[in-house]
């Protein structure tokens, strides 16, 4: 059997989600990065694709276009108000979108819950990294107990790697996070809190999961967390159970951590990572499929 | 005695009161208290959730009145006082929450992050002076910087067009020196007015605002019978006692001032906070005041002291927002309690 012929993909964005994202594509099989494109040849992450010996270039979109006929993935991690502009520029090409900015013009994507159903769309949103770690937790809750009224969830994560895109877009994180939420649990009323955390050393990344439920089943909740967290495991490892769901104050709650691999930013920065493993997976998924 | 500046006391009852009731207050209360702030003449009357707009959670607690009403049934009462909010991007959105206060009346957005991350509230302010409406900078939590760091972020905020900058001492951690020593060095450095919010949980509420006062700050929070987090606020009639005997103008009638110390008692009876064992060890740990109740009920819950549950939140530097670490932490200290060995250290 021949050597399956790797998806030729670009990363369209420098900043922190991009150059982690960089990492894990050059990691990977099945999926070879064709262009690392931004705006600014100096910054950090150009550097460091550089040293990688990652063809790079400042002209952002249009060196997408380019390439036209050349890549067949584009990873867009610049802005919600950037990928909007760059959305029907890509669609245009024909190139399959991995949207990791919180701008949902494609279809939710979380790895864990739907994978198999996104396969075939033009444009796949990865929500946002509160929305990977707390969307599957929603989902199985809302599993395990049929009167699931209310959601919400907090995520904190370091101040450290919380980059300048991800602070001008906290509204659409919230906003999509919330949306991402209603969509999987199938649960009307949701809520997302983000804080940012300064300390030294950095904290790793928390999610926690509340729900108001009608007559909670805790044992069946505990049972359907656990085998998602295992799912979820599969493609993010150090995702981590650290409180399993329990009953307080009339309200459920369970409580991930999650620790980056440390490709990047170090591991502190598991938000980084969840986004970026969720869309290896997708990506890697769609090259497996098109082998077939 | 040479002639002092005029001084803005912003009456926060409405607001931080939140945090001491589990966010129960009720529109007849919102009422009542506002026709007080009224005639005391205090500046501006902030009304909503403890953590601002859009922060009724499960997470920090469910307000029983919704924002907008509350905020309506305050707005009609008040006529020279005006209204304002308390903002944190990162549980407020513009479209969601902001759009809402603004149809309501309000006249001030007090737009606050964590006082290391003044980035966040670029796009709050500007939207709120983008539409004409008044917008000050609050850096929450700011015992947790040095002074350069919190004129860097002032200095942010200002540049984002706050018109007036407000540092909170959230955990009630601060000693008059410390306030001297950062309220000094903002207000010589800023462009516009400095104001100062005190907690109580070391006793310092008073001594703290005086020193803010004398150290250049023009604006001054309090509540009425310090009815808010932890173990309370600087209370507004000891305030209005303190700025009339120093010589300070604003706009207060002083009786009707220091009338609203007894509409809270009435008002508020039940839920007025005092020094506590979990307060004062609150302020040692230099932890966010609201955290109080939620310590409180899950250390219950999980049979662990609340004041070691204190005492890690510090050590872990949990900022306001993070109480679902709270529930972590007290399950830690449970599960590490029922491994110990019989007789071995607490945790």
């Amino acid at each position: 059997m021949s050597q399956p012929r790797k998806l030729p993909v670009a990363i369209l964005g420098t900043g922190n989600i991009g150059t982690d994202l960089l990492v894990k594509v050059l990691r990977s099989p099945v999926l070879d990065c064709r262009l690392f494109a931004g705006r600014n040849l100096s910054s950090p992450g150009m550097t460091k694709a550089s040293l990688l010996n990652v063809p790079v270039s400042a002209k952002g979109i249009d060196s997408i276009r380019e390439l036209r006929g050349q890549v067949e993935l584009v990873f867009d991690a610049t802005s919600a108000e950037s990928h909007l502009k760059h959305a029907p520029v890509l669609a245009e090409l024909g190139v399959t979108v991995v949207d990791l900015t919180p701008a949902q013009v494609g279809r939710m994507c979380v790895p864990a819950v739907n994978l198999a159903d996104c396969l075939d769309q033009p444009n796949v949103n990865m929500v946002t990294c509160g929305g990977q770690a707390s969307v599957p937790l929603a989902w199985a809750i809302a599993q395990a107990n049929p009167g699931v009224e209310y959601i919400e969830t907090v995520s904190s994560i370091a101040s450290r790697s919380a980059g300048p895109a991800t602070r001008i877009n906290l509204d659409e994180y919230l906003l999509t996070t919330e949306t991402g939420l209603r969509t999987f649990a199938a649960c009307p009323h949701t809520k997302a809190i983000l804080n940012l955390n300064p300390a030294q050393p950095c904290i790793h990344m928390q999610t926690t999961v509340m729900a108001k439920i009608r007559q909670p089943d805790l044992a069946r909740t505990r049972e359907r967390v656990e085998a998602m967290v295992a799912v979820i495991k599969k493609y993010v490892p150090g995702y981590q159970l650290i409180l399993p769901p329990l009953l307080e104050g009339g309200r459920l709650v369970t409580m991930v951590r999650v620790d980056g691999l440390g490709d990047y930013l170090p591991r502190y920065a598991g938000n980084l990572d969840i986004i970026n493993c969720a869309a290896i997976a997708f990506a890697e998924a769609r090259a497996h499929r098109r082998q077939t | 005695m040479p002639d002092k500046p005029s001084i803005t006391v912003c009456d926060a009852t409405l607001r931080d009161g939140s945090h001491a009731c589990s966010h129960q207050i009720t529109l007849e209360q919102v009422r009542t208290y506002a026709a007080a702030s009224e005639a005391a003449g205090f500046s501006f009357l902030e009304v909503g959730h403890g953590n601002g707009l859009g922060a009724s959670s499960l997470q920090v607690g469910e307000s029983l009145v919704p924002e907008g009403e509350m905020l309506r049934a305050a707005k009609a009462c008040l006529r020279r006082t005006k209204l304002s909010v308390h903002v944190i991007p990162g549980f407020a959105t513009i479209q969601r929450d902001i759009a809402g206060a603004l149809d309501a009346g309000v006249d001030l957005f007090r737009v606050g992050c964590h006082c290391t991350e003044a980035d966040i509230t670029q796009r709050h302010i500007g939207h709120v002076r983008s539409v004409g409406r008044e917008a000050w900078g609050v850096l929450m939590m700011s015992h947790m910087a040095s002074k350069d760091v919190l004129l860097e972020e002032a200095k942010k905020m200002q540049s984002y067009g706050a018109q007036g900058i407000v540092l909170m001492d959230s955990a009630g951690a601060y000693f008059p020196a410390d306030v001297t020593e950062k309220i000094g060095l903002l207000a010589s450095r800023l462009d516009v007015p400095v104001g100062f919010h005190a907690h109580d949980n070391l006793g310092l509420s008073i001594a703290n605002s005086l020193a803010a006062l004398e150290a250049g700050a023009r604006i001054i929070d309090g509540t009425a019978k310090g009815f808010g987090a932890g173990a309370g606020n600087a209370p507004l009639e000891l305030l209005a006692a303190v700025l009339r005997q120093r010589g300070y103008p604003t706009s207060l009638d002083f009786y009707r001032a220091l009338d609203v110390a007894g509409v809270a008692e009435k008002l508020f009876a039940g839920s007025l906070p005092g020094a506590s064992d979990i307060t004062i060890v609150s302020g040692l740990a230099g932890v966010f005041s609201g955290f109080a109740k939620p310590v409180q009920r899950a250390a219950t819950q999980l049979g662990v002291d609340p004041r070691d549950v204190f005492f890690e939140l510090g050590r872990r530097k949990v900022v306001g927002g993070q109480e679902d670490i709270i529930l972590e932490v007290a399950n830690e200290l449970a599960r590490r309690q029922a491994g110990a060995n019989p007789g071995s250290p607490a945790p």
